[in-house]
């Protein structure tokens, strides 16, 4: 079954009288244990799409089922509780909070779950050992590089366990060392730990690191292609 | 939600803007000063005054003309001239009033007393030589004047201290003159220096029989008071009732509503007391409640701006899994910390200026005043600051619980 399955997903905001539609007619489905790149230009819908499949926002029509269970049949409650548990956020810009340490930050999703207090530390250090970070535990973000602030906002991500993490242009304000590094990261949790990973990206280089790319534009599914040549990038952590 | 991490992220919400969040709860901290101050001076004013009144004794039973007020417009039918000799003579018989062992008359005002060139005002009470005993107060030196000399108008006063050193600088008084409205009074008692008990400075006392007073000082013919001792606690509650038959006979009075004279327990008193001053406390404790108010709209203003300012956190706590509740809780929390901080800091500075008022009056004014905090009081502050926070936090908490994740997270 797939853990994403939406159809005929419509999305219009109504701003002073006039209607924009971002999102139409959106149909895709996401298998577990994939790797889904979701491409576009910038204002084609991309990123509305995700903020609806990571339960951030409602669409104005259609279905949208995540794990069987379709969206509205949802409270506001357990909205939030399926994206503290199930989903898994990684933002272009980070959003980790500056007078919080490193390790804090990581648990910040623990607190809103039911996980035991004395379990959250190891936890949080799992999840930074997965994205190579436990050298930074105590570092404020300000004090830690692009790439490792956004290594942090994996590890984040992370750090419940969810089934799927979604990632908004997380290479976007990285430069490209630093982006291959977090899409080493990205790959190898989909490959060795089995995460489904829904990415949202412009580039044609970062999207070929996924399984599949779903191509959007003007706010509906243009074409979908399966990657035949990925791009690898796990050496980093087979070393 | 954990509370410990709940409690540290909401300090460090606080103390991430020290000076802002000091000058939110500026105005809880005054309200809660002001009205601890209040409640603890109210408190320490009361014991004051129920230990004058106690200090009398409560066998005693005092007696005035006129009539208890019980209105406005009642203080014109006072009658300062209904207590008279006769009454005395009915009071004094035992028939009319079994259990009273002492019935004492008592004249009282102000007149120039001089000795040689030196001049002094003293307080001037005329009265029985047991009058003074119901203070427990007696010469130091010399004597108490005698039921022989109050029956002959004699002219013999007994002093206090100050008296004494006004008019005689450092030498002793005993047996000298001093000039009263003409006449030449003998100092035949000095007092002990006593000071201020029950509402009476006894070092600016002259006392002096109550004939005398009567008939050359004051030139009256009447009583301003009786003092009536009841033979014990018990009785004193039927002695009123027979002070009161004794007197309406007297005054040939049949309706206790037109009563020319009024009769007072200590209790009475102690409890008139203690009802004014409570509604006194509970007047300017409410008045200091004002400025609670606006500290309370000074928080949620502050609450409102930190919201908006932490928009973005608010987004990115929900995306990660706050519910509405968590990201309330949270916010609503943080103005619970700023006025209960404020209120502990008022509770403080309220024990701490009613400490210092009352060692200023203790030790520079002469009043036996005990500084007293009561829990009450203190629970009261807490109680309150803790409830500000909470009426004036729930607005902007349920403005930042109430925000859709995708908006906040927008918003930059």
């Amino acid at each position: 079954m797939a853990i994403i399955e939406a159809n005929s997903l419509r999305k219009v905001y109504l701003s002073e009288g006039v209607e924009t539609v971002a999102l139409d007619d959106v149909s895709l489905s996401v298998e577990p244990g994939e790797f889904v790149a979701i491409m576009g230009p910038s204002g084609s819908g991309k990123s509305t799409l995700l903020h609806i499949l990571g339960f951030l926002d409602r669409y104005s029509e259609g279905t949208y089922f995540f794990e069987g269970k379709e969206m509205s049949e949802y409270s506001e409650t357990e909205l939030a509780h399926a994206r503290n548990k199930k989903m898994g956020f990684v933002f272009q810009s980070f959003n980790l909070l500056s007078r919080t340490p490193l390790i804090e930050n990581v648990k910040l999703p623990l607190l809103y779950s039911h996980v035991p207090e004395s379990h959250w530390r190891k936890m949080a250090m799992d999840a930074i050992e997965a994205v190579g970070l436990e050298h930074r535990l105590n570092h404020h973000p300000a004090q830690l590089s692009g790439g490792e602030k956004q290594r942090a906002a994996i590890a984040r991500a992370l750090v419940l366990k969810p089934d799927v993490i979604f990632a908004d242009e997380p290479t976007g304000n990285l430069d490209s060392r630093s982006g291959q590094l977090v899409m080493e990261t990205l790959q190898h949790l989909n490959e060795a730990h089995g995460h489904t990973i829904v990415l949202i990206t412009h580039e044609t280089y970062t999207a070929e690191h996924a399984h599949r790319i779903i191509h959007i534009k003007d706010g509906t599914v243009d074409k979908e292609e399966t990657v035949r040549r990925r791009h690898r990038a796990t050496e980093h952590f087979e070393k | 939600m954990r509370s410990a991490h709940l409690l540290r992220s909401a300090v460090l919400g606080l103390t991430s803007h020290k000076s802002r969040s000091f000058l939110t709860i500026l105005g809880i901290v005054i309200g809660i000063t002001a009205i601890i101050l209040i409640m603890s001076l109210g408190r320490g004013a009361e014991n004051l005054i129920l230990g004058e009144i106690q200090s009398i004794g409560s066998k005693v039973i005092g007696i005035a003309p006129g009539r208890q007020p019980q209105g406005p417009a009642d203080v014109i039918s006072t009658f300062t001239d209904s207590l008279k000799e006769r009454d005395y003579e009915a009071l004094s018989n035992r028939n009319n009033v079994p259990h009273a062992t002492k019935v004492m008359p008592i004249v009282f005002g102000s007149q120039t007393a001089s000795y040689g060139n030196e001049t002094y005002r003293p307080t001037i009470l005329g009265g029985t030589p047991s009058a003074l005993a119901i203070y427990d107060v007696y010469p130091e030196d010399g004597r108490m004047f005698t039921d022989e000399e109050v029956r002959g108008y004699a002219d013999v006063a007994v002093i206090g201290r100050e008296v004494e050193s006004e008019l005689f600088g450092g030498s002793s008084s005993l047996g000298e003159r001093i000039r009263i409205k003409g006449r030449n009074f003998r100092i035949v008692g000095v007092l002990p220096k006593v000071g201020q008990v029950s509402f009476l400075n006894f070092d600016q006392i002259l006392f002096v029989p109550y004939t005398t007073a009567q008939q050359y000082i004051f030139g009256i013919k009447y009583f301003h008071r009786f003092a009536v001792e009841a033979d014990s606690e018990e009785n004193v509650e039927i002695t009123v009732a027979d002070i009161e038959a004794t007197l309406r006979e007297s005054h040939g009075i049949t309706d206790p509503d037109k009563d020319d004279f009024f009769v007072e327990t200590q209790a009475d008193a102690m409890e008139m007391v203690g009802t004014i001053l409570s509604v006194l406390t509970m007047f300017l404790v409410s008045v200091a409640a004002i400025s609670l108010v606006v500290g309370g709209i000074g928080i949620m203003n502050i609450m409102l701006v930190s919201v908006t300012e932490r928009t973005h956190e608010i987004g990115l706590r929900k995306a990660l899994g706050a519910t509405e509740k968590n990201i309330l809780s949270q916010f609503l929390l943080e103005a619970v910390i700023l006025t209960v901080v404020g209120g502990v800091i008022g509770i403080l500075l309220g024990g701490l200026f009613s400490y210092a008022t009352s060692f200023v009056l203790t030790r520079f004014v002469g009043l036996n005043w005990g500084f007293s905090l009561p829990l009450s009081a203190v629970l009261l502050g807490l109680g309150v600051s803790s409830g500000i926070g909470l009426v004036f936090g729930l607005y902007p908490a349920r403005q930042a619980a109430k925000k859709s994740p995708i908006e906040a997270l927008r918003y930059e």
